[in-house]
């Protein structure tokens, strides 16, 4: 049997779901203990969202079982839908309707009276900043307006598991941290979340535990330090001032690290895992300068998620390119 | 709460959502009320003068075939509307509340079947214009429209499969109008079913766009041209008013079933 609903608030045991001859779960396990956030952390096409859509009822595993808060979606899903809110991959509000309309709408169907729908309408557009929107119709909002519209359909019955399916795809960078911070505040009032993206940067800043998942399995889990400390050693990051001088900084790179340092012309910026940490980069720096090479940036970091990635599937996360570099290393930098 | 409160209660709601849509967004009314005063301008001044010898007649006659012709494209705009809804991830959302599961379904054929009243209305008066008139009892006349928007709500339930199906808008365009065509030119709509070769001829009588032109004609006390007299001996012409109820209810107890079974494994994208 599944632990007890108060500690544990989903609970999935080797979920099999296949499309024709593609496995697109192949024997996921997850749990999430009450009041913390699980990221569902892969590439496209990993299983992340057929996972989603197996836990809020949405879909039937082919075999398996899983329980959320309690509920065994397969036997009781109405029980599950009365325990979750979804908020999913694209913002499903109504762009006809306001924005006030769009929740009340929500509570009605989740059984709540006019008046309780119409109350917790207007707390939560107040508590997501649309409070000044509230009574514009939906198609009027920005792209970070309408995610937390959707965002709070989600929280409208107070759900004991909120699950949210790739938050911030498709926002431009703004958009991405004013969902990220509604995120948090939801995360700082204890709620149970399970969040799904692509975004390495975003689970390592809103989950407490993440599970990688790749091809349909889950190939490593635990909390982005363990995982990140899983990778083992630091890096030196350095980037050069002109294209000839790449080679050479990766041959004194070479020298000083354990492996095969990593090179990107394009950037001009190579960097290698070392073990003796800031040794290692007081040396890299006097070897770079003696060679005369120009150096316009510079850094020592412990492994980011976007290395575990690298380290367990072979291959990058989907969106290498964003959120913006600069933006990460200097996170990187303070950690 | 019992589970049929409930589940009209998630209905009104789902109405109330779909007509909000079309009240912010009327122009989802052009196909509904546009499309009609067009055909019967066409039909009536365009073949009116060719077809039989008497296009006063003609026009009169040509209103029921309309009539009919225009509630079964409602289901065109239930299959355009649950495709849009799937396509957006509104239907997720739906899917994931804790609601009626017929709800989303029944809530968007009653909208639909307002908007489709709104169109029977507008095609009226287009009609009455041409010279169309309703000769018969108040009642017969009722019931006329009661046959075409009854007609009109099954045709929306097959819609909504239909849109299920199609799975987005792109699809949900071709696949929701396509088939309107022979449903609705094979048919007495316009002419004759008698002047159809064999085999059309049998669909042409059986088919419910012909019943129920045939009834609403027959109830408005609106006569035929000469040319157009049904002759057909075949029973549903001989019980057009029974069989257009009749096939209206067995296409709801196919396709409303279904319907919601298909809803409830739904999936976007």
């Amino acid at each position: 049997m599944p632990p007890s609903a108060s500690q544990v608030a989903v609970h999935a045991e080797a979920l099999v779901k296949t499309y024709g001859s593609t496995r697109a779960l192949d024997g996921v396990d997850l749990e999430i203990r009450s009041g913390t956030v699980l990221g569902l952390l892969g590439p496209n096409g990993a299983g992340k969202t057929t996972t989603v859509r197996i836990l809020t009822t949405l879909l039937k595993p082919d075999s398996g079982r899983a329980f959320v808060a309690g509920h065994d979606v397969l036997a009781d899903p109405a029980a599950v839908r009365r325990s979750i809110g979804l908020s999913g991959q694209y913002a499903a509000v109504d762009e006809n309707l306001t924005g006030y309309e769009n929740l009340y709408m929500v509570g009605r169907l989740y059984g709540m009276s006019r008046s309780d729908s119409g109350a917790r309408a207007r707390a939560l557009l107040d508590r997501f900043r649309l409070k000044d929107a509230a009574e514009r119709p939906a198609k009027t909002y920005s792209g970070g307006m309408r995610r937390r519209l959707d965002l709070a359909g989600a929280l409208v019955a107070e759900p004991t598991v909120v699950v949210l399916d790739e938050p911030t795809t498709g926002l431009d960078p703004r958009g991405r941290l004013d969902t990220w911070e509604v995120i948090g505040e939801l995360v700082a009032d204890g709620a149970t979340v399970l969040l799904t993206t692509q975004y390495l940067e975003e689970a390592d800043q809103l989950a407490d535990n993440i599970l990688v998942i790749d091809h349909g399995k889950v190939i490593a889990g635990g909390t982005p330090d363990q995982l990140k400390n899983g990778v083992g050693g630091e890096r030196i990051e350095v980037v050069v001032g002109e294209a000839g001088e790449v080679e050479k900084a990766r041959q004194i790179l070479f020298s000083l690290g354990s492996g095969e340092p990593t090179v990107d012309d394009h950037q001009r910026r190579v960097s290698v895992k070392v073990d003796t940490g800031p040794k290692a980069l007081v040396e890299a720096l006097r070897r770079l300068d003696q060679e005369g090479i120009s150096i316009l940036d510079v850094a020592l970091h412990r492994p980011t998620l976007d290395d575990v990635f690298l380290s367990l599937t072979g291959h990058a996360a989907e969106e290498a390119v964003e959120p913006e570099p600069k933006g990460r290393k200097s996170k990187k930098g303070a950690s | 709460m019992s589970v049929i409160t409930a589940g009209a209660r998630d209905s009104s709601v789902v109405t109330w959502r779909n007509l909000m849509n079309v009240r912010r967004q009327p122009d989802l009314l052009l196909g509904a009320t546009v499309q009609p005063i067009m055909f019967v301008l066409l039909f009536a001044f365009v073949f009116g003068g060719s077809i039989g010898d008497n296009p006063d007649a003609y026009r009169e006659f040509l209103m029921g075939g309309i009539f009919a012709q225009t509630v079964a494209f409602n289901s065109a705009y239930t299959t355009l509307g649950m495709a849009a809804d799937l396509e957006k991830g509104v239907i997720d959302r739906f899917r994931s509340l804790p609601m009626s599961r017929g709800a989303v379904l029944f809530g968007r054929t009653t909208a639909d079947l307002a908007v489709s009243a709104l169109g029977l209305l507008v095609m009226s008066i287009c009609g009455l214009l041409v010279g169309w008139r309703i000769r018969g009892s108040f009642l017969d006349a009722v019931l006329a429209y009661a046959i075409l928007l009854l007609f009109s709500f099954a045709m929306s339930w097959v819609g909504a499969f239909v849109g299920m199906a199609s799975g987005n808008v792109q699809v949900a365009q071709s696949a929701g109008f396509i088939w309107m065509f022979p449903l609705t030119f094979v048919s007495s709509a316009f002419v004759s079913a008698n002047a159809m070769p064999g085999p059309l001829k049998v669909i042409a009588n059986w088919n419910p766009v012909t019943a129920v032109a045939d009834a609403v004609r027959d109830l408005f006390g609106n006569p035929r041209p000469g040319i157009l007299q049904a002759t057909s001996d075949s029973w549903p012409a001989q019980h057009s008013v029974l069989w257009s109820i009749v096939s209206c209810l067995a296409i709801l107890a196919i396709f409303a079933p279904i319907a919601v079974a298909k809803y409830r494994k739904v999936a976007s994208k």
